[in-house]
């Protein structure tokens, strides 16, 4: 084993607990903000997870998948703080 | 020379996870949301782009260094936007702080009836009775 497969397979369950923690946030989270920002950050961290899993996998492809990923938590995002605002308006 | 790279992408990745982990142990423990955002947003930042830096380091070709730079600078670009943004958000619904954080700068400032966030602080009467039409052409 290299290295960077024991970084692997020490980093790969740490990534799954720290998003179980988010999840765990995402359902307890007093408010709707704090729902909003747990998923952004789940968001970026399945980028992280893919970057990993493209060592696993040996597959040089799948880094397209975070680039769409990264664009569409920003646009989640964006569009939620906008409805939030909206709301609070009215 | 490859298995200093090897240990240089192994420290890369196995930092960035512990960056992660960090910002999730925020996001649970922090008491307020405005905390739990200068949380998250930047241990987790920090962490992506160094687990990507590990990953380019690791492959050595030139489509994928390309691509974790694009998804770095991405990543840089847009987190402090969308942390402003829902933070505002947060802000004008009316989440509230901490009962021990001590300063409030925006305090008095943000009309909460017509949603308007002025520049100086309206403590007199001639601001507070802004027309209505006025405001309403500004926010919209």
């Amino acid at each position: 084993m290299s290295f960077v497969e024991i970084a692997i397979f020490i980093s790969l369950p740490i990534i799954t607990v720290s998003m179980l923690i988010m999840v765990y946030r995402v359902a307890v989270g007093p408010s709707l903000e704090d729902r909003v920002v747990a998923l952004d950050l789940i968001a970026t961290t399945v980028i992280g997870f893919i970057a990993v899993y493209a060592i696993i996998s040996n597959s040089t492809t799948i880094l397209d998948v975070g680039i769409i990923i990264a664009m569409l938590a920003f646009l989640g995002t964006t569009a939620f703080a906008y409805y939030l605002e909206r709301r609070s308006k009215s | 020379m490859s298995g200093i790279i090897d240990v240089v992408s192994a420290v890369l990745i196995l930092s960035g996870a512990i960056f992660i982990l960090i910002s999730s142990i925020g996001l649970i423990k922090m008491p307020d949301i405005y905390m739990r955002m200068s949380a998250t947003t930047k241990a987790t930042t920090l962490g992506v782009g160094s687990i990507l830096l590990g990953t380019a380091l690791y492959f050595e070709e030139v489509g994928i260094i390309t691509r974790a730079i694009i998804i770095i600078i991405f990543l840089f670009l847009t987190a402090p936007i969308g942390a402003h943004l829902i933070g505002r958000a947060a802000y004008f619904d009316g989440i509230p702080l901490w009962d021990k954080s001590i300063i409030n700068e925006l305090e008095g400032s943000f009309n909460p009836i017509e949603h308007v966030l002025y520049s100086e602080k309206f403590g007199s009467d001639e601001k507070v009775t802004l027309p209505r039409e006025q405001t309403e052409n500004n926010s919209d």
